[in-house]
């Protein structure tokens, strides 16, 4: 097991009380596994990650649970220590690639910083190692790419260079938030094709966080879905697209466009919104929005119950 | 690259003959405004009127003699004074140019190395005591007057504490010119520089704290974390770099102003006779070749010092290449 996650806590302390973001996460994920974490905005996939990577630097933040990468807990290491994984056995590809690269700096220069950070290597090294990296993403005149500052780039460019940068010292877990969010859809089927290729040449395993159910129905062999800081269903790809049970997921899966037979007139939509953390309903967290809810559902908090293909409801619990 | 500065040239050149014209006309066309009347005197006699106007030429068109004061600035320079005759103006205010660069220059180089250290030690330590003493110690800097700061050095240094150990060796007030003496030129200016220094240390130091704050919050410094970089380089190389962009304007500005006679405070405490000096001496007699000169002078500087920020900007900022 590469990263085991256990019941992992994320709460902040804010002048209306504490607010736990992250409610008990715990997942699994192999060598060269690609876990998609799918949610709406707020759901706590990305705070989620971000804990794994030791990079939530609020003071406010309380952090319990247990991460695991090869055996070795991350939760309380040092930060020296955490920094030495961080970019090279654990990199992460961010939401936005217009403000992920600092503006004054050639690109070159950025990748280079980052092998430099992790590797002895002379200066001419990890220059020549930055062009092979663009080369790999396919950048089509790496050199000339090198010499490039972040503004010059298009957004597709900028999300290839940040990849490159990912990249850069062949880490074992690549953390993708939303790499296409910001993206075109020609460039998104690019990147994804870039992601499941780095898996074939480097083996890493990739946690892609999206809230792009066909980016996950495409890319992931796994699949998490999150809603209002717990996972409401885990399973492989097929399991949760063919035969989704928790209601969020069958809703979630819903709102997608149907690519053969009749269009829908109107795409069904999931009534209201997602709860403030602040006000949790005091049962499932996603009960008020639930079309099959009934009484147990007020009760108390439902846990994630099944083996591989897991969901947290009580209906599915029941049958 | 010569288009830039070309056009910087032309820029001058328009701001100045703007700035040239209004105050030729503050002096010179404004209704009562009749320097015949200030040079003669009260009570003056119509004729002694007559005959101070016809010397000084003020009976001829106005643009022939915003021409002549133009022409006799920049080509001839042998623009006298009106209050004394005789004195000419343009190598009076090329004598004091060393000296307020002297000072300025000196005070500069202080408070950039001041600021950004303070600006960076307490962005560093954000919220701790550290922090909230070199800040509370930067707005006392702020909060300071010069001219009273400057009064109370010159007590320490001049008359309380001369005698003791720690300021034997400040020299008399006054300036001494580089050339001649190199030893006395710093240490009679060590004192200025401190006490010009002080305020804009306490500002520049909130500000880049201030800028240095805003961008750690930047998704590229997120990105720099992630890529497994020390804390000290984050914040040198990336946070710092970024924000001294701000720091680059302000610092402009001030210069130019600064060079160009706001210094004034601090050269008639320390009896520096610079720039500032010299103006405010002639607006006190109403000296108008003098503040002409000045004024002249003090625009081409300011001018001068944005061009430099223009240039520093491009070393800094990469996208102000392109844009």
């Amino acid at each position: 097991m590469m990263l085991s996650v256990r019941d992992l806590k994320v709460s902040f302390r804010t002048d209306d009380g504490l607010v736990r973001a992250i409610d008990g996460v715990s997942f699994d994920l192999e060598e060269g596994e690609i876990l998609g974490v799918v949610g709406e905005s707020g759901s706590g996939k990305t705070v989620s990650l971000l804990a794994v990577m030791g990079l939530i630097t609020d003071p406010n933040a309380v952090i319990e649970g247990s991460i695991r990468y090869k055996g070795r807990e991350l939760v309380g290491l040092p930060a020296r220590e955490l920094r030495r994984l961080r970019g090279n056995e654990i990199a992460m590809i961010f939401q936005d690639p217009m403000t992920a690269l600092t503006p004054v700096y050639t690109i070159g220069w950025q990748i280079a910083e980052q092998i430099q950070a992790h590797q002895r290597l002379s200066r001419s090294a990890a220059l020549d190692r930055v062009e092979e990296l663009l080369a790999e993403v396919n950048f089509p005149n790496p050199r000339e790419a090198m010499s490039r500052y972040p503004h010059q780039l298009s957004g597709g460019m900028r999300q290839r260079a940040v990849i490159a940068m990912a990249l850069s010292c062949n880490p074992a877990l690549l953390v993708a938030d939303e790499p296409t969010t910001a993206l075109d859809v020609t460039v998104q089927a690019g990147i994804l094709d870039l992601v499941r290729k780095l898996r074939a040449t480097h083996n890493s395993a990739v946690v892609f966080i999206t809230h792009d159910m066909g980016v996950v129905s495409e890319l992931a062999d796994r699949v998490m879905v999150m809603y209002a800081g717990r996972i409401v269903e885990r399973g492989s790809r097929s399991e949760l697209f063919n035969d989704p049970s928790h209601p969020y997921t069958r809703a979630l899966l819903g709102s997608i466009p149907p690519l053969t037979g009749d269009k829908p007139r109107r795409l069904p939509a999931i009534p209201g919104s997602p709860p403030s953390l602040l006000r949790l309903p005091k049962g499932c967290a996603f009960g008020p929005r639930c079309p099959a809810r009934y009484e147990p559902c007020d009760a108390g908090k439902p846990d994630l119950a099944g083996g591989s293909h897991a969901a947290a409801c009580f209906r599915v619990a029941q049958a | 690259m010569i288009y830039p500065i070309l056009r910087r040239l032309g820029q001058m050149l328009f701001v100045m003959f703007g700035i040239s014209v209004i105050v030729f006309l503050i002096f010179f066309a404004t209704p009562g405004a009749d320097p015949a009347a200030r040079i003669a005197g009260r009570n003056a006699a119509p004729e002694v009127l007559e005959a101070v106007r016809h010397s000084f030429g003020f009976d001829r068109p106005l643009y022939v003699q915003y021409a002549l004061m133009m022409k006799k600035i920049f080509i001839t320079g042998d623009l006298t004074s009106f209050v004394n005759r005789g004195w000419k103006v343009v190598p009076a205010v090329l004598d004091s140019i060393p000296i307020t660069l002297s000072l300025v220059f000196g005070a500069a180089v202080l408070w950039v190395v001041f600021s950004i250290i303070i600006g960076v030690a307490a962005a560093a330590t954000r919220n701790s005591w550290l922090d909230r003493l070199l800040m509370a110690l930067g707005l006392l800097g702020i909060s300071m007057p010069v001219y009273w700061l400057g009064e109370v050095m010159n007590l320490i240094t001049q008359s309380r504490y001369h005698d003791t150990w720690l300021f034997s060796w400040v020299p008399p007030l006054g300036y001494k010119n580089f050339s001649d003496d190199p030893k006395g030129w710093f240490l009679t200016l060590v004192i200025p520089w401190i006490t010009l220094a002080i305020l804009y240390i306490g500002i520049y130091g909130r500000v880049l704290r201030a800028a240095i704050i805003e961008s750690m919050q930047e998704d590229y410094i997120r990105t720099a974390r992630a890529k497994g970089l020390s804390e000290t380089r984050i914040l040198l190389r990336h946070a710092l770099r970024t924000s001294l962009i701000a720091f680059v304007t302000l610092f402009g500005l001030d210069f130019g102003a600064l060079v160009g006679g706001s210094a004034l405070l601090t050269e008639v405490v320390f009896g520096l006779q610079g720039i500032g000096k010299l103006t405010y001496d002639a607006l006190q007699s109403l000296d108008l070749p003098m503040i002409m000169a000045t004024v002249m002078y003090a625009s081409m500087f300011v001018v001068i010092a944005n061009a430099v920020v223009d240039f520093v900007y491009i070393l800094l900022d990469p996208r102000v290449k392109t844009s």
